[in-house]
């Protein structure tokens, strides 16, 4: 009775629940840095990882798409990971940045996109030649789905791309977020991202908003807004160009 | 502190309505840049040197949360991912999120140095 009692107020009240199953999540990550670390990874990485470990987890328990808050009881985690909050916090990260930067790197910010853009389509639509598709419908789908996840099914479905290649233009979307989000703490030193103006490159290149939220979280909070400010354009470049331009280059090559 | 958060929300409605306007225009079934353009907004207000437009610090510690509530939120995100789905669509879609990351990691530091090469070319 007393579990029938838990299991009901932890469900109805779904959003507190996520906090605390969050908050303990970031505490025991917090430890595990300074214990097992000693400091030298980061305990919001960790905390990212062991996130996308219990998502993972909780696809395979369920079946479902949306990780861990498939189980009725975490729910509330689908709430407070989704887009609208997390665009509210990452709005408010903006508070206190530095304006000049953003007017210094301007330009560059601007190209990093396009060059994001371009980058990652061609390196998708190669693969997917590679692996033996040759109709350029897919092929560019696939393409767009390697800039994130978004542009994939938009791409997709304004050219007609059957069911199961928008899956895969997702999938490599998908798996190009989760790796941004890990990897890159570890490979901020080699390039130089740790600073404002690399920051905003790094956002326009890459483009994945979660992607580059989670990663920059791991690597250094103070990066947070100059590279989400880049890279909530990506996603809407990426739509207009990956149908369009993108797609008529490919049908010309192939 | 209700202040900081309704203005908080204010910019990034309007950053929103912006963006899927623009979407609209470009003919793109997508939202243009605007949560870009809602930070932009909340940057020209919190840089606002003026002596009748200051925030007060209330105001600010309702901003100043959802800052701080930003990496839980991403953790949360993480946990929502559909990470399972990502490993299990085969190999394709793999190599090319791999690839597309490595490629772009790379592009970094050039990018970078010809973002600077203009302010010291010494």
């Amino acid at each position: 009775m007393i579990l029938d009692v838990l299991g009901r107020v932890l469900s109805t009240n779904g959003l507190i629940t996520a906090f605390v199953f969050v908050g303990a999540l970031v505490w025991v990550s917090y430890l595990i840095s300074n214990k097992l670390t000693r400091g030298h990874v980061h305990g919001s990485a960790i905390a990212i990882a062991l996130g996308l470990v219990v998502a993972w987890y909780g696809g395979l328990a369920t079946g479902g798409s949306r990780g861990i808050a498939d189980l009725p009881l975490l729910a509330g985690v689908g709430i407070m990971g989704g887009a609208m909050f997390r665009d509210f916090a990452i709005v408010a990260t903006a508070f206190g940045a530095d304006l000049k930067t953003l007017k210094k790197a301007g330009l560059v910010g601007a190209m990093s996109i396009f060059i994001g853009v371009l980058l990652s389509f061609v390196v998708g639509a190669v693969v997917a030649v590679l692996f033996g598709y040759t109709d350029p419908v897919d092929v560019t789908t696939i393409g767009a789905g390697a800039a994130t996840y978004i542009v994939g099914p938009v791409t997709g479905t304004a050219l007609g791309a059957s069911s199961d290649i928008i899956a895969l233009s997702v999938a490599a979307g998908l798996t190009k977020s989760v790796l941004v989000m890990i990897g890159t703490p570890f490979i901020a030193p080699r390039i130089g991202l740790n600073n404002p103006h690399s920051a905003l490159i790094y956002g326009g290149l890459m483009g994945t908003t979660s992607g580059v939220a989670g990663g920059l979280a791991a690597t250094d909070p103070k990066l947070v807004p100059y590279g989400a400010m880049t890279a909530t354009f990506y996603t809407g470049v990426g739509c207009l160009l990956s149908p369009s331009v993108l797609y008529l280059g490919v049908r010309v090559l192939l | 502190m209700i202040y900081g958060v309704a203005l908080l929300s204010f910019c990034m409605l309007t950053g929103m309505f912006v963006g899927d306007l623009l979407g609209e225009v470009m003919g793109v079934q997508a939202n243009v840049g605007g949560v870009g353009i809602a930070m932009i907004m909340l940057l020209l207000l919190s840089n606002f040197d003026s002596k009748e437009l200051t925030l007060n610090p209330i105001t600010e510690k309702g901003i100043g949360f959802w800052s701080a509530m930003y990496i839980p939120i991403v953790v949360a995100m993480a946990a929502r991912q559909n990470v399972a789905g990502a490993l299990s669509s085969g190999w394709m879609a793999i190599v090319a999120g791999v690839v597309a990351v490595i490629a772009s990691f790379a592009m970094i530091p050039v990018l970078a140095r010809f973002g600077q090469g203009g302010q010291d070319d010494s």
